[in-house]
């Protein structure tokens, strides 16, 4: 039991972290901040605690602390938006798949073959080599190549759901396919997709944090992590506090996330609660 | 196993075909004419019909696919409009690089991740387990090209004990210590990505051959634990090294250059890799534990 307790202690703190990330990215509009995006070259990469720059300035003398708290909306909406894309692509043709079976089965399940066969991240650079780069387009990219690990998810499910009973019940009463899969078969997909799509939010951060560091995902001027990281590598040296902050902010991003989404999983699955 | 190794060679057909139509389309995936999005918006019209012809493109698709892939099936991958010769030689000179730094890399977080697991194992709970649990965490968070960057920043400009940066030493480089040197770096970054996972699954799949049935949940989740395995130890191997002069470097550098056919051809052979990857995988474990045949 106390196990428990200081495990939930800390899915609590990782929730607070999160909290305060939405907050301070939807909010940022509000908050008494510096713009972003203004350049002061007399106060170039000035260290933390520096006057009027609580976290210091980067090459062009822009305020990091802004700049973090602005990136978080580019970086949250963008992880928060693939995966929900990702989740909503997977979920229906999982659906479709695991429940008409037959041809459309085989088609759906090759083409999550075929996606899985490559290293995802290679796939989504493809992507954007195809589609140009920018922030939009890597989403776009990323959305695609994470969508078969959903559809693998649900069509699992659905196989073992439409076989039992009461969907075979609500068949022979006549329910048309569409109350089925809703009444009877959506329910069932719930916990595994939300366990699923929490753990998966931060995965995405880390996925367009790296598109962005490579220079394919956002473009200069707009602040995000990675593009932050990308542009300080330079400066290392000499500001180390440029690298570090947003690759941090990164970091205790996804560790929330991920703390949240294992006791989210072990709140949805009995199973697991013993480990 | 001759009838599962079979089946697998049988189901590479349509992975081969998806992954080649795959890399085709890249180049057609944008709106708008392939030509003038690699050239430019201020390109000469002289300029945009011979590379145009260069690259096919006024065929029809399918037309291009077949043409594309029987140079590919050849061995031909194209040239390379940014750096002016053969895609192929380029690719795998890269190949090489990646190669190496993949296999040291997936050498150290194996060893690693296998002796942490197993010490976990035997003792759960212990200190030495909850520490790992705690760094698989933190594993799976930390972004990879990050950890780069503050292992450099620390051992190569802090403390001077290891280049930053390439595979040789601009001046007076070469020889085995040379490379050995920058290869370090690179290498614990990427096996610091997986070691934690690797350490995760093996505890847990001792644990399981001892008689606890909690970790069934975490297959049930649809991908095998194989998969997993080779998805985070390769996945990272491909691109983030930045400093490396590998296969994904150049890939990157192709985009950013427009480079279709450089794109292309690494792509491909880095798919391809990956495919017979976990074909031999597959094999191996298939010759390891004969039940899985069967599936």
């Amino acid at each position: 039991m106390r196990h428990v307790a200081r495990k939930n202690r800390l899915a609590v703190a990782a929730l607070a972290v999160i909290v305060l990330a939405v907050g301070g990215a939807v909010g940022a509009p509000w908050l008494p901040l510096a713009d972003p995006d203004a350049v002061d070259t007399a106060k170039r990469l000035e260290g933390l605690g520096s006057a009027g720059h609580p976290l210091g300035t980067d090459e062009f003398g822009r305020d990091l602390l802004s700049r973090l708290v602005w990136g978080a909306r580019v970086s949250l909406l963008a992880g928060v938006g693939t995966a929900a894309a990702a989740m909503l692509l997977g979920v229906s043709l999982g659906l479709l798949a695991g429940y008409y079976r037959g041809w459309l089965e085989s088609l759906i399940m090759r083409l999550t073959d075929v996606l899985m066969a490559f290293p995802f991240i290679l796939l989504a650079i493809a992507i954007v080599a195809g589609l140009g780069p920018g922030l939009r387009n890597a989403m776009v990219a990323i959305a695609i190549v994470g969508f078969p690990i959903y559809a693998r998810l649900v069509r699992g499910v659905v196989l073992s759901v439409r076989e039992r009973e009461f969907v075979e019940a609500a068949r022979a009463l006549g329910s048309p396919d569409r109350r089925i899969l809703a009444r009877h078969v959506v329910p069932h997909l719930l916990s595994p997709v939300v366990v699923a799509f929490s753990l998966d939010v931060g995965a995405k951060i880390l996925t367009t944090a790296g598109l962005s560091f490579l220079g394919l995902g956002t473009q200069p001027p707009t602040a995000d992590w990675g593009s932050m990281l990308a542009t300080g590598r330079q400066f290392v040296i000499l500001s180390p506090h440029v690298v570090l902050l947003p690759g941090f902010a990164i970091f205790a991003m996804v560790l929330a996330l991920n703390v949240v989404g294992d006791a989210l999983r072990d709140l949805l699955d009995p199973r697991t609660r013993l480990a | 196993m001759g009838r599962f190794l079979a089946r697998r060679l049988l189901h590479l057909g349509p992975v081969l075909l998806g992954v080649s139509v795959i890399v085709f389309m890249v180049l057609h995936l944008a709106p708008g004419d392939p030509a003038e999005i690699m050239l430019g918006a201020n390109a000469n019209r002289e300029d945009l019909a011979r590379l145009r012809s260069q690259l096919g493109l006024d065929q029809p698709l399918h037309v291009q696919y077949l043409t594309w892939i029987g140079h590919v099936v050849r061995g031909d991958l194209g040239r390379s409009i940014w750096m002016k010769r053969p895609v192929l030689g380029e690719v795998l000179e890269r190949f090489k690089a990646t190669l190496l730094l993949t296999g040291t890399a997936l050498l150290l977080s194996t060893l690693g991740g296998i002796t942490l697991g197993i010490a976990s194992a035997t003792r759960p709970g212990s200190l030495l387990d909850r520490c790992s649990a705690v760094a698989s965490l933190f594993g799976a968070s930390m972004p990879v090209f990050w950890l780069g960057i503050v292992l450099m920043v620390v051992f190569s400009l802090w403390l001077g004990w290891l280049p930053a940066s390439g595979m040789y030493a601009p001046y007076g480089g070469g020889g085995l210590r040379d490379l050995l040197a920058h290869l370090v770096l690179p290498a614990v970054t990427l096996a610091a990505a997986s070691v934690t996972i690797i350490a995760r699954l093996t505890r847990a799949t001792m644990l399981e051959t001892l008689g606890q049935d909690y970790v069934r949940t975490a297959r049930a989740k649809g991908v095998g634990e194989r998969v997993v395995v080779w998805r985070h130890a390769l996945k990272n191997a491909l691109i983030p090294i930045v400093t490396w002069p590998g296969v994904g470097t150049l890939v990157v550098q192709g985009i950013l250059a427009r480079d279709v056919p450089l794109v292309r051809g690494g792509v491909l052979v880095i798919a391809l890799s990956f495919v017979l990857v976990n074909l031999a995988v597959d094999a191996l474990y298939a010759w390891l534990d004969p039940r899985i045949a069967y599936e």
